[in-house]
């Protein structure tokens, strides 16, 4: 059952609880999924945490590119690692 | 075109006690920030678990919200098109606004440095893994190596342990001496030596080792150990997070491309906060790495003197710039990298994460700009912050010119605003 507070978003496809307030980074890291795969195809997460280093970039809704470390959750997100 | 009196960017420590001083007076004072709540990264709040309560924080944070100061989050500065005006990018939409007093607050960043391994999912910042748990990454039963240089690392380490993270050990590259020195030099002050007794209880008895530092992270798609070494000894440490940063480095990106001379790494201010341009003002890590006295304290001067409340600016700064600036100077000389960390990165690992720029490519060339030029180091999305200062520290590289934007901007804001005509700005809706 899911409590009040949490909020359901989908990490490449598979779908995640996550309580509100989650960012999309640490919804990634709940999913041991990285956040983007780097250009000679290495995966990546976030690294600085606070919007500066572009390392937890990924698609969020369809959209390339978007900072995860600074990105509450919202219900119904979709997040996949950006290739 | 959006007006404020004072304008300053960055709602950290500097930034808040700026915004306070400056909006008592009545002017119309706004504060920006790329995040999407005030604090900063030392004052960041805990997005799931209760917030421990931090006196200094609670009191700044009343004390702006009873000021009047507006506020203006998930905002960051991309350009100043002109003197007076800074463009602004929140989500895709682009906004100049106007000002008549600036103050720069933007803080400091860590120091990364290249090693075998740096670049594995599990592998950050110090104070990147503290932000991920306060994401809400449950960090409990993790078992974690704290590693690096600074103060922060005690701070971070104390702050994972009681989110019930295992911390596995802190290694600090100081030596017992350097960090012996500064913490009886810091016992001065009753409000740090306070907090260190404080994190060291924290710490619940995970080890401490100074003169250590890691030379290689391994694990295959993640970290699974970290392989640590004291100059004569050499062990692992299995772990599943290793949060390692090497003190810090101010963002003065915005400061530079507003044309304010700079002092080495940092922007030169008088006693009043002042930089070279009249009607700008820098507070906190820009001006130097000071820590959160420092920034709260200059931050205010910063905010008096903007408004023109130049007496009790000066007297803030007569009272306090000694101590203030003692403190740096120990904060120098107790984290200097030790040369051995100088030559952790072989020829194929990674420096520019960005554009996977590996160790080889970069030893051929003399220079920031030709290394850029020939290699794509540091032209991609974080436009150098990350491999910029650990260039400068590997190779003595000084990053050259910044330029606007000072982030990437999405093409579709491009479309809908023309960055370079301040002179006939448009709201977009």
């Amino acid at each position: 059952m899911p409590t009040p507070d949490a909020i359901t978003v989908a990490v490449n496809g598979q779908p995640l609880q996550v309580a509100r307030g989650t960012t999309a980074a640490a919804a990634f890291a709940l999913a041991s999924a990285p956040c983007r795969l780097s250009t000679t195809g290495d995966p990546r997460s976030g690294v600085c945490g606070m919007g500066i280093c572009f390392e937890c970039r990924a698609i969020v809704d369809g959209v390339r590119h978007v900072r995860t470390c600074q990105l509450p959750c919202y219900d119904g997100m979709k997040l996949e690692t950006q290739q | 075109m959006t007006h404020a009196e004072v304008l300053i960017v960055g709602a950290g420590p500097a930034g808040i006690a700026a915004a306070t001083a400056a909006a008592r007076t009545s002017r119309s004072v706004l504060l920006l920030d790329d995040n999407h709540a005030p604090g900063g990264q030392i004052w960041r709040t805990d997005s799931l678990a209760p917030n421990p309560r931090d006196r200094h924080r609670d009191a700044a944070l009343t004390s702006l919200q009873q000021s009047g100061a507006q506020l203006l989050f998930n905002t960051r500065v991309c350009d100043a098109p002109a003197p007076g005006i800074l463009t602004t990018l929140s989500g895709e939409a682009i906004t100049h606004i106007e000002y008549d007093k600036l103050i720069l607050a933007t803080g400091a960043r860590e120091r990364l440095l290249p090693f075998p391994g740096w670049t594995l999912p599990g592998v950050s910042g110090a104070g990147g893994l503290q932000a991920l748990t306060k994401g809400g990454f449950p960090i409990a039963g993790k078992r974690v190596v704290v590693a690096g240089t600074g103060p922060l690392l005690i701070a971070v380490a104390a702050h994972l342990a009681a989110a019930h993270a295992n911390i596995v050990c802190v290694a600090e590259q100081a030596t017992l001496t350097q960090m012996a020195a500064f913490a009886s030099a810091i016992a001065s002050s009753p409000a740090k030596i306070w907090q260190g007794i404080k994190f060291r209880a924290q710490l619940r008895g995970a080890p401490y080792h100074t003169s250590t530092w890691p030379i290689a992270a391994l694990g295959d798609t993640h970290l699974t150990s970290v392989r640590l070494t004291d100059g004569s000894r050499t062990w692992e440490e299995p772990c599943d997070y290793l949060a390692c940063g090497f003190h810090l480095v101010p963002n003065t990106e915005l400061a530079s491309l507003l044309g304010c001379t700079f002092n080495g790494d940092f922007v030169a201010v008088d006693v009043l906060q002042r930089t070279s341009i009249g009607n700008i003002y820098c507070a906190g890590e820009p001006v130097a790495i000071g820590g959160l006295d420092a920034a709260l304290i200059q931050g205010e001067i910063a905010g008096l003197a903007a408004t023109d409340q130049l007496q009790q600016a000066q007297a803030l700064h007569q009272r306090h710039a000694t101590s203030l600036q003692r403190f740096v100077t120990r904060l120098e000389a107790a984290f200097r990298l030790r040369p051995e960390l100088l030559t952790l990165a072989h020829p194929e690992d990674i420096v520019c994460r960005c554009e996977d720029v590996r160790f080889e490519q970069l030893v051929p060339y003399t220079s920031w700009t030709a290394a850029k030029l020939q290699t794509r180091c540091g032209m991609g999305p974080c436009q150098g912050r990350i491999c910029g200062p650990a260039t400068q520290s590997l190779f003595g590289w000084k990053p050259t010119s910044v330029r606007a934007p000072l982030s990437p901007v999405p093409v579709s804001a491009f479309i809908q605003f023309d960055l370079r005509t301040p002179t006939a700005p448009q709201e977009i809706p």
